[in-house]
């Protein structure tokens, strides 16, 4: 708005002097070298290209990306979706990608929980708790992630085996088989509650809009909770009893020499999970510490002399400042989650890199086993990085 | 008068107007001292001495646990690879005579026994040669000479003499050689010319010379291993992607349209998939790209993944120190008349890198950490032979033991740096707090 009423000072472009074709004028030099540049560039390019097409030939590989329909014939532990060995390759991959997507989006949350709050306990007045949650930093960042996954992945073959397992808690079993936990059995009404709850956030989201609009307007403000709990909590819960309340907990229980019953995690899963959680929290942890340090004490003391209480400064002084200086660093260490997902290999958990690089190796196809991996990467990366582009957009600051 | 003289005469002992009562206080509580500290920091609140007492007793019952598996009941030497003893206490004491037994194997993997010295020899060079390129007061062109001579004299070390390509077998080319890098270093000090000349004497002279002299062995690639692996892998790869990072960031600030596209397509690529592709892509697609009956060793291959994918990250931490320059540098150097590349390395390096070193050795750190990922194509590095050192029967399921060592290693070489990165930082601020 600003924009149009402002005139704003703009340096005058000087005039552009006619072409010379010499190479004193720096536009000449500038499409020489560019040029220059480019010509190596497609040099290379095309000698790697010419080179590769002959191997291929001399190999007798056929390059294309028909094999994917072919029978993959690679048994996977873990899949989201139904597979079987005699389904395609490109089910597999598929497979594949859903198992990463798994591993960073569950890593993503539990990062952030955990970084976040060791990032608070580091402020904490408490001595003893900030240096446990320093040296916690510390050691958890100058050690290698390749390292720390080999060795969560050797603590959990090392537990005693199903017959011994573990049993913190009643129904939580922990062996050398993985972590089982009791669940629910699933039902349709389950299923209708998560959509019901969905339903619920987007109202409650467009309630809190109109409520802040109206606040706007007239200047009072609106609770927003009441309607929020009737929407996301009453809601499903009422779905849930319209159809039955199905509530049937299936409890994992030793039979034979395994566990029946119950949520299985699987050890690789388990692994790479913590492995995961437990690195990227270091980083995020600082970020959280930086963002927090980086907003003023002269900011907490105007909103309290402006008589906000402690929440209202911490939701909304403290944290929309601190979110602008956490959000950017934030992206990369979520990117960094993502791409560190694919250490999996090391471990056998069946992500896309390690079913990608089954598949290369069964149908000697490398580059286009190795194109599947980089795209399928460079999209999560591009997704990602959009997302917290126009996250960041939207909290920056607005300047004039 | 009488009010004024009711005001002057005021008991001693009684109340004052405009004073409050004086309420008989207890002396302060110390403000110095560790009761005083404990309290403040410890027992502030009834919550942060419930914390406080929850995570000391935490501390404790870890601590001791540890202590018995790690030193009361553990086993820190076996007769010959008899692991049934150390098989005994699985689960309740370390078995350390993993480690004992090991760890050669660990630290130089299969390189020949009675060769040992090479690769230890190596390592306490790359450590000398950090240590002084840590240095600021030997911030200064000379360093070049110094990496350049450490490295050959590395490489001479590690393939032995017979490897050495034998430029100049006969005495006499060696003493040419000898004779031309003195006048190099002899013109260099009296400023003739630039320290690249001597340095480039210095390699050449220790590849003629230092070989075929110190009568080494060869020892071929594949049986390298170990710790010296990863130090290569990191240092070599930072030494060749850093001034590929530079150029590639000074591309990306470039006005040339097809200079910069090249440049942001090259970082964004890089930075958007996993190390881990760019090595399988190393090890499978390589020997595809090269024409035939061309080989470039596995060592080498992963080699160039790592400096490709650290150029990328570090050209991105460069460009944060061209844009954070004022731009009146820039103008200035227009305004004298100098060229781009004047303009370039006497004004605008120099300074946008003193400003990136804090997060430029946070960065080395980070692939000091990445060059383990190697052993997922099978290089021999440090957690690779920690790795295969478990494999053997005998010694199946000490793992845990072999990470510790190992991890040990590693924290040491990342802890240094990252201190060190921390003291620079505060050193560079200095001028800026008050």
């Amino acid at each position: 708005m600003s924009d149009a009423t402002i005139e704003r000072h703009r340096p005058r472009v000087p005039p552009r002097r006619p072409l010379r074709l010499s190479w004193s004028d720096e536009r000449v030099r500038g499409a020489v070298w560019q040029a220059l540049v480019v010509g190596v560039v497609a040099a290379i390019l095309w000698w790697l290209i010419r080179n590769t097409a002959h191997n291929l030939e001399v190999r007798r590989i056929a390059t294309g990306f028909g094999f994917l329909w072919r029978e993959a014939g690679l048994p996977i532990g873990e899949h989201l979706i139904d597979y079987a060995p005699t389904d395609t390759y490109a089910r597999a991959l598929l497979v594949g990608v859903l198992n990463t997507l798994k591993v960073a989006v569950v890593g993503i949350v539990l990062a952030t929980l955990l970084g976040t709050a060791i990032g608070i306990a580091r402020l904490s007045r408490n001595w003893l708790l900030a240096r446990i949650a320093s040296v916690y930093v510390e050691v958890i960042r100058d050690l290698p992630l390749l390292l720390q996954l080999l060795f969560w992945y050797t603590i959990l073959q090392n537990l005693p085996g199903p017959r011994q397992a573990l049993n913190p808690v009643d129904g939580v079993f922990l062996s050398n088989r993985g972590l089982k936990l009791p669940w629910i059995e699933w039902e349709a009404a389950h299923g209708a509650a998560l959509l019901a709850l969905a339903a619920g956030a987007a109202g409650t989201w467009l309630y809190a809009r109109r409520a802040r609009a109206r606040q706007m307007a007239d200047g009072q403000p609106r609770r927003v909770w009441p309607a929020g709990l009737v929407l996301m909590l009453g809601l499903p819960v009422a779905v849930w009893a319209a159809m039955g309340a199905p509530w049937t907990v299936d409890r994992p229980a030793l039979r034979g020499f395994n566990f029946q019953g119950g949520l299985t995690v699987s050890p690789e899963y388990f692994a790479l999970l913590v492995g995961l959680v437990t690195y990227t929290a270091g980083f995020i942890a600082e970020i959280v510490r930086a963002g927090i340090l980086s907003v003023g004490q002269g900011q907490w003391e105007a909103a309290q002399a402006l008589g906000l209480r402690h929440g209202q400064v911490l939701r909304l002084i403290v944290l929309p400042q601190a979110l602008r200086v956490i959000v950017p660093p934030m992206t990369s260490q979520y990117l960094n989650l993502t791409k560190n997902s694919s250490l999996a290999v090391a471990i056998g958990y069946q992500d896309i890199v390690s079913i990608a690089n089954t598949t290369l190796n069964q149908t000697g196809q490398a580059i286009e086993g190795i194109a599947i991996i980089m795209a399928v990467y460079l999209t999560i990366s591009l997704s990602i990085s959009a997302f917290m582009n126009w996250y960041n957009a939207r909290i920056a600051l607005v300047e004039r | 008068m009488a009010p004024a003289d009711t005001t002057t005469r005021v008991p001693l002992d009684g109340p004052v107007a405009g004073v409050p009562e004086a309420v008989a206080r207890r002396p302060p509580v110390a403000a110095v001292g560790p009761i005083a500290w404990a309290r403040a920091n410890l027992f502030s609140s009834w919550i942060s001495t419930a914390v406080t007492l929850l995570l000391a007793y935490l501390i404790a019952r870890a601590a001791i646990a540890f202590a018995e598996w790690a030193v009361v009941n553990a086993i820190w030497q076996v007769p010959g690879n008899q692991t049934q003893a150390c098989r005994e206490v699985k689960g309740i004491g370390a078995c350390w005579a993993v480690v004992t037994e090991k760890h050669r194997f660990i630290l130089f993997g299969t390189y020949p026994y009675e060769e040992h010295w090479r690769p230890a020899l190596v390592i306490l060079i790359f450590v000398a040669l950090y240590a002084v390129s840590a240095m600021r007061r030997f911030w200064r062109q000379e360093l070049v000479l110094v990496w350049a001579g450490a490295l050959t004299l590395i490489g001479i070390l590690m393939w032995g003499g017979d490897s050495a390509p034998r430029l100049l077998p006969q005495p006499w080319e060696q003493l040419l050689a000898l004779a031309l890098l003195a006048g190099a270093g002899f013109a260099h000090v009296r400023g003739w010319i630039n320290v690249a000349w001597p340095a480039a004497a210095l390699v050449f002279a220790l590849l003629a010379w230092a070989g075929p002299v110190l009568g080494l062995s060869y020892v071929p690639q594949e049986r390298w291993g170990g710790l010296p692996i990863t130090l290569i892998l990191a240092t070599f790869g930072l030494a060749f992607a850093f001034p590929l990072a530079i150029l590639v960031a000074l591309g990306r600030r470039s006005g040339l349209p097809a200079i910069k596209t090249l440049c942001v397509l090259y970082v964004e690529l890089i930075r958007g998939v996993p190390l881990i592709s760019l090595l399988f892509m190393a090890s499978v697609m390589f020997p595809l790209f090269l024409p035939e009956g061309m080989n470039i060793d596995k060592l080498l291959r992963a080699q160039i993944a790592i400096i490709l994918f650290a150029g990328a990250y570090l050209a991105e931490v460069v460009r944060g120190g061209l844009q954070a320059l004022p731009r009146g540098q820039y103008e200035a150097a227009d305004a004298l008349g100098l060229t781009y590349w004047q303009k370039t390395g006497l004004i605008i390096l120099p300074q946008a890198l003193r400003l990136v070193i804090p997060p430029l050795v946070n960065t080395f750190i980070g692939f000091f950490k990445d060059t383990s990922l190697v052993l997922i194509i099978g290089i021999f590095d440090l957690l690779t032979a920690g790795k295969t050192a478990i494999v053997e029967p005998a010694w199946q399921g000490f793992g845990v033991e072999v990470y510790i060592f190992v991890g040990v290693i590693y924290f040491l070489f990342c802890f240094a740096m990252s201190k060190y990165s921390q003291n620079l930082e505060a050193e560079l601020n200095r001028h800026r707090r008050r």
